[in-house]
């Protein structure tokens, strides 16, 4: 099935990708949390606000853009679900 | 408004509003005079009484409803009951108070808890989904082949959820024995009670639908204290927006009071007393005896005298309570030199990363912090209990889509646990703080009465400093109703809510433990061809044996169960996420790498632990075995370690053993051929 065979390679690329953005907002925060704090942002600070809101919800984009992308592909290459 | 919704939401809209209208009448009640203890009685009654009525009406002789609810779940109850499922007692009251004593570092809890469910989203669930079986150990034994790999997943999975389940019923015991004063013991059979009506007749099905009821008392009940709290400090009721104001008040008043001159004076105090312990705990046992031998002295002093015989029976319990020997008399002063210890601290700061007085220290507290969002990140993705529930939609696009619903309805708890802790902190600072002891708020009289709030006046100035003051963490959560002046039945709702998150979790890990039993040892290893009949039957034995097992645990109180929770994460990802993963995305990976690597990294997260957290283990005869941790990590990420271990020994183990040849055709059918799941 060559078909799937580029579905499968177009969903590879999209999980890597999403995969990267995620490992990146998530210890990137680790890595710079006490140079983020030097700013403000509502209030808070930027390192704690990211901590507590920001991160959580960039996860909820990333899995709610993945899901779209894939809806997407399985129209594309006609991937009926059951 | 009501036909855009399907049948399923409008009832459970009718049951929100029926909740929400007995809170009311109880409210209403309380007011004309019953009794606070009647209306914890009523709110434990009412809400387990609904969770039997569903699971009554939900039960069920299908297999495929029995463990996976038939797949007809949609994604958006499947989202509520996975969230439900997820937060644990632990979630519920421990996270508010971790980051109220720990301030950011407690962040790793909230985005680790979180991230775990991108790696779900995109790495596991719509493949098992598409593999569409009934456990975790059937994916194993489909995608590797062979029955010990099926067995080393059972144990895992029984190892990981076994001690998870006794904390949730521990919690449930502690619940109500606090508010409705039942004693420990019977707490934690009612606590047995309310799990089996939710699972022993209806499985899955029963578990699916008594969480979504759960999970809307849980976070009715979480967020109502900190909303009105909010309105009360800040005039707006959504504490989420507000907090960090609140938080900037926070942090002024932390610089204004951490170096008072009583304060330093009170952690001097404690700093010498520690001193002292240590001291006593070199000179053992000839200090035990010296001690035993003063106060007897002091004793026949004040007989002689006449003193009043108040003070010496006094001093001769004191003498009783002594420790009896040279071994409990250091565990005990170790115990009390690690508190004066902590206690002589300087507080951090609530909003400060890695805080340190040299940067060696916060570089470890940095390591610390990616360290443990790494495990906890992981061990989400690989617990079982949650990876089930994404067996048990209709379709591949709908397991996609409720992940999205789990976090969403994941994310309304934890994003408010930061604001209750910072809320709590402001109550601290402001109102406990250098405030003489006689009139500190009435809250704090109440929990220092059953032990969650300590006050220690060392300095003998009658005020309180925040040296003096240390709180257990379960307190923030239960407390903040009576911080906010509300009403006895705020206080029973969040009983309510902390119940609901612990049955909710406990009754999905109990039926992964007896899936694992049942379904993987059972029927597909002792006997493939049992009727259906049958394995239901050997199924609920089961579930009743293991639930009562669980509840005889809880019942000893054990003390190490909190940890030993966090120790669930590192053990279930360690052992589950590297076969798990490589297993969907490397074809190349064979039965050998992945039964290689699940076995290392299981137990090379288990020495980890047992050597950095313990120094013998009695009940083996070995002693002395504790060591330094590599690079500073607690054991709390012993997974770290185990997860890397995991991936490294499946790939270097698959590479030298031949391919498996029916790899391909299975990754074939879970990445792109639809219609797997026969039931």
């Amino acid at each position: 099935m060559p078909e799937s065979g580029a579905h499968w390679r177009k969903t590879r690329r999209l999980t890597v990708g999403l995969l990267l953005v995620w490992l990146f907002v998530t210890f990137g925060l680790g890595c710079f949390a006490i140079e983020l704090n030097a700013f403000v942002f509502a209030g808070f600070p930027l390192g704690f606000y990211m901590g507590a809101q920001g991160v959580l919800v960039i996860y909820l984009a990333i899995i709610w853009y993945y899901n779209r992308r894939m809806r997407q592909l399985d129209a594309e290459y006609h991937l009926e679900d059951e | 408004m009501m036909s855009g919704l399907s049948r399923l939401q409008r009832y459970y809209l009718y049951y929100t509003g029926c909740f929400l209208l007995f809170i009311a009448t109880l409210a209403v009640l309380e007011q004309q005079g019953m009794p606070p203890r009647w209306v914890g009685y009523a709110l434990l009654f009412f809400t387990i009484s609904m969770y039997a009525v569903i699971g009554v009406v939900s039960r069920t002789s299908d297999v495929s409803e029995y463990y996976v609810a038939g797949r007809r779940v949609p994604a958006f109850f499947n989202g509520m009951a996975t969230g439900a499922d997820w937060m644990s007692a632990a979630s519920f009251m421990g996270l508010a108070g971790t980051l109220y004593l720990s301030g950011f570092q407690g962040l790793a809890y909230v985005i680790g808890w979180t991230g775990g469910f991108v790696l779900v989203a995109l790495l596991l669930a719509p493949y098992l989904r598409r593999f569409g079986q009934y456990t975790i150990p059937d994916f194993f034994a489909a995608r590797y082949g062979g029955t010990p790999i099926r067995l080393v997943a059972v144990g895992a999975a029984i190892l990981a959820s076994f001690v998870y389940v006794v904390a949730q019923i521990y919690g449930v015991g502690v619940i109500t024995s606090r508010f409705v004063s039942l004693q420990f013991e019977i707490g934690v059979f009612v606590g047995l009670a309310g799990i089996l009506v939710c699972s022993f007749l209806g499985g899955m099905r029963a578990v699916t639908w008594t969480q979504v009821a759960q999970y809307l008392i849980l976070i009715v009940a979480y967020v109502t204290p900190v909303a009105i709290l909010s309105y009360n400090v800040t005039g707006n009721p959504v504490p989420q927006l507000v907090y960090g104001d609140v938080l900037q008040q926070v942090t002024r008043l932390e610089t204004r009071l951490f170096d008072m001159p009583a304060e330093l004076e009170a952690r001097r105090l404690y700093r010498e007393r520690a001193d002292l312990y240590a001291q006593k705990i070199m000179q053992l046992p000839h200090s035990l005896t010296q001690e035993r031998d003063q106060l007897s002295v002091r004793i026949n002093e004040l007989k002689a005298s006449d003193a009043q015989m108040r003070d010496i029976v006094a001093l001769e319990r004191q003498r009783r309570e002594l420790p009896l020997d040279p071994e409990q008399a250091r565990v005990r002063w170790e115990n009390a030199m690690f508190t004066a210890v902590d206690r002589s601290q300087r507080p951090i700061h609530h909003a400060e990363a890695f805080p340190g007085d040299d940067p060696e220290k916060q570089r470890i507290q940095q390591i610390n912090f990616l360290a443990l969002i790494f495990c906890l990140t992981i061990g989400t993705a690989a617990l079982p209990h949650v990876l089930i529930r994404y067996y048990t939609t209709p379709t591949v696009r709908e397991a996609r889509e409720s992940v999205l619903w789990s976090l969403i309805f994941i994310l309304a708890l934890y994003i408010t646990a930061p604001a209750y802790a910072v809320f709590a902190k402001l109550e601290v600072l402001s109102h406990l703080a250098e405030i003489p002891i006689a009139k500190l708020p009435g809250w704090v009289a109440a929990w220092t009465k059953v032990g969650l709030v300590n006050i220690e006046d060392i300095n003998g100035d009658g005020i309180l400093q925040l040296a003096e003051l240390s709180m257990n963490p379960d307190v923030i959560v239960l407390a903040t109703p009576e911080i906010a002046g509300m009403p006895y039945v705020v206080s029973g709702l969040v009983a309510a809510g902390g119940l609901a998150a612990a049955l909710s979790t406990a009754d999905g890990l109990l039926l992964t433990i007896t899936s694992a039993l049942s379904h993987d040892v059972y029927y597909r290893i002792f006997r493939p061809n049992a009727s259906t009949q049958f394995r239901l039957v050997i199924s609920k034995s089961l579930l009743l044996v293991v639930a009562v097992l669980a509840a005889t645990v809880a019942a000893q109180k054990p003390g190490t169960i909190l940890s030993m929770v966090a120790w669930a994460f590192s053990i279930a990802g360690s052992a589950f996420f590297p076969a798990l993963v490589l297993g969907i995305f490397w074809a190349r990976a064979t039965r050998a790498g992945a039964l290689a690597g699940m076995l290392t990294g299981m137990l090379l997260s288990i020495y980890y632990i047992l050597r950095v957290e313990f120094d013998s283990i009695p009940w083996l005869g070995i002693s002395g075995f504790r060591m330094e941790p590599w690079f500073h990590v607690q054991s709390t990420s012993a997974g770290l370690f185990g997860i890397v271990a995991g991936f490294a020994t499946i790939v270097v183990v698959s590479l030298i053993t031949r391919p498996d040849p029916q790899a391909v055709d299975f990754l074939k059918r879970i990445r792109y051929r639809n219609g797997g799941g026969h039931a």
